[in-house]
């Protein structure tokens, strides 16, 4: 659960990183999505194999975070099968009592998301085929597009902040009160980090900052 | 004080149970949680009706015996920020005229015995899986012998002082009992004693802790919040840090 959760936190940095491109212009941000399909490690490995290795590493540490939580949520719903009448909520935070929903919940928006700009199945104003960049900027351009994309950011961002956290604590960081307030705090940093991030380049389109 | 208390009546573990509401008069502020349930059993006592089992002993706050939900905290600390068992939370910390829900721990590893007695045998066993040092039992040695690093003997002590009592599986949204293993882990790795087991212990005590029915630890933190002696989260990574150091050494032969 904590290693391929902080994989992902890891792929998601990047992601981030590669979609702030898109200020540096149409050629550049397309240059850059053209060399992640093709040219990593060439000519290590052939072209257009790289690409393959690190969807193939990425699906197996979603399939083993996910396994990993229907397993500890079986055991959790199996250790309190009857319930408390009133329960008083001490330390718990909103992101850590939304785990599992909202774990569900942004696997369903990621879906969409692979179906949308991956596969081009889901067409959000561009034809399939598009280039990287127009794909972003018309779809981006309609309201809708950026609200969904924006909560769906919000419940990746809160599923991060509980989960840095928890995944450091894991692997062993929590070592004081002095590290549990560091690492509360870094997973707040990583969260509001990505928001942003991520948030920056569809605002820009959607108010025409980048066309 | 008048208290209207809501509280958990179970015949046994088969049956099924149900909140009963109850009105306790002449309620003195200076009594504490259970003297109130001591004087509403009175009074049940006095009318022919079935008393409200509990488990109590020493009433200090120092057996781990006592321990029942109340308005939805273990130990019914709430939002105090003095940690307490139940017999040490006295009637002066509710309002008079207050309604007050009261529960057993419910957990998968905790079936209820009685209204609010639950079996917290799952504890000992997990104890009995590693929770202890192998030594000869003879005359005391020499007490220099063994130096204990200073830092290191107090954070055993702090941990040792987990009395049992199960609040941290109560108030765990997984009912997970990883509190109570940490606080006992922490305890015997810090000492140069609980050295010569140290890697094997983590792992029987962990086994039998989820072969027990408790649930996995997520971090949430709710049980160091109701936990009576303040046993710290991070001795959860302590124990965590133990398990993965004992993934690389051999058990045995």
């Amino acid at each position: 659960m904590a290693i391929t959760g902080l994989i992902m936190v890891g792929f998601l940095l990047m992601h981030m990183y590669g979609n702030l491109k898109v200020f540096l212009g149409a050629d550049s941000f397309n240059h850059y999505a053209e060399w992640l399909k093709g040219d990593i490690l060439y000519p290590l490995v052939p072209s257009g194999v790289f690409i393959w290795v690190f969807r193939v590493f990425l699906l197996v540490a979603i399939v083993a975070h996910i396994w990993s939580a229907a397993v500890l949520t079986g055991r959790a719903h199996a250790a309190r099968s009857s319930k408390y009448a009133v329960t008083k909520r001490l330390s718990q935070t909103y992101a850590a009592r939304t785990m599992r929903w909202g774990g569900v919940i942004l696997a369903g928006f990621l879906v969409f998301h692979l179906l949308q700009f991956t596969a081009q199945v889901v067409t959000t104003g561009f034809q399939a085929g598009a280039t990287p960049y127009d794909m972003v900027i018309a779809s981006f351009s309609q309201w809708w597009v950026t609200l969904a994309y924006a909560v769906w950011v919000a419940i990746v961002c809160l599923h991060v902040r509980h989960g840095v956290w928890s995944a450091l604590t894991t692997l062993g960081a929590n070592t004081s009160p002095k590290a549990r307030a560091f690492l509360n705090g870094l997973a707040w940093v990583i969260a509001i980090v990505l928001f942003v991030g991520f948030m920056i380049m569809p605002l820009a389109v959607q108010f025409g900052w980048v066309k | 004080m008048i208290i209207n208390l809501r509280v958990w009546r179970q015949a046994n573990a088969q049956s099924a149970g149900k909140m009963v509401s109850y009105r306790v008069e002449n309620v003195s502020e200076d009594m504490s949680f259970l003297e109130m349930l001591d004087l509403l059993n009175e009074d049940l006592t006095v009318k022919g009706e079935e008393p409200i089992a509990f488990d109590h002993d020493c009433r200090e706050g120092i057996c781990g015996m006592c321990g029942v939900v109340i308005n939805g905290a273990a130990h019914g600390r709430a939002s105090s920020p003095v940690p307490t068992t139940t017999c040490q939370l006295h009637m002066r910390s509710f309002a008079d005229g207050a309604t007050i829900d009261v529960e057993p721990w419910r957990a998968g590893a905790f079936p209820v015995i009685k209204d609010l007695v639950v079996d917290r045998t799952a504890f000992d066993r997990i104890i009995q899986a590693g929770g202890f040092i192998s030594i000869n039992a003879g005359s005391a040695p020499e007490a220099h012998s063994v130096p204990a690093p200073k830092i290191q003997a107090d954070r055993a002590f702090d941990a040792a002082t987990c009395i049992g009592c199960g609040a941290c599986v109560a108030a765990c949204p997984n009912g997970s009992g990883m509190l109570f293993t940490a606080a006992k882990i922490t305890h015997l790795a810090m000492l140069p004693q609980g050295q010569p087991e140290r890697y094997t212990r983590v792992k029987t005590m962990l086994a039998q802790h989820d072969a027990d029915g408790f649930g996995g630890c997520t971090n949430i933190g709710e049980c160091a919040a109701v936990c009576p002696k303040s046993i710290p989260l991070d001795t959860i990574s302590a124990l965590n840090r133990d398990l993965m150091k004992s993934l690389f050494r051999k058990d045995g032969k």
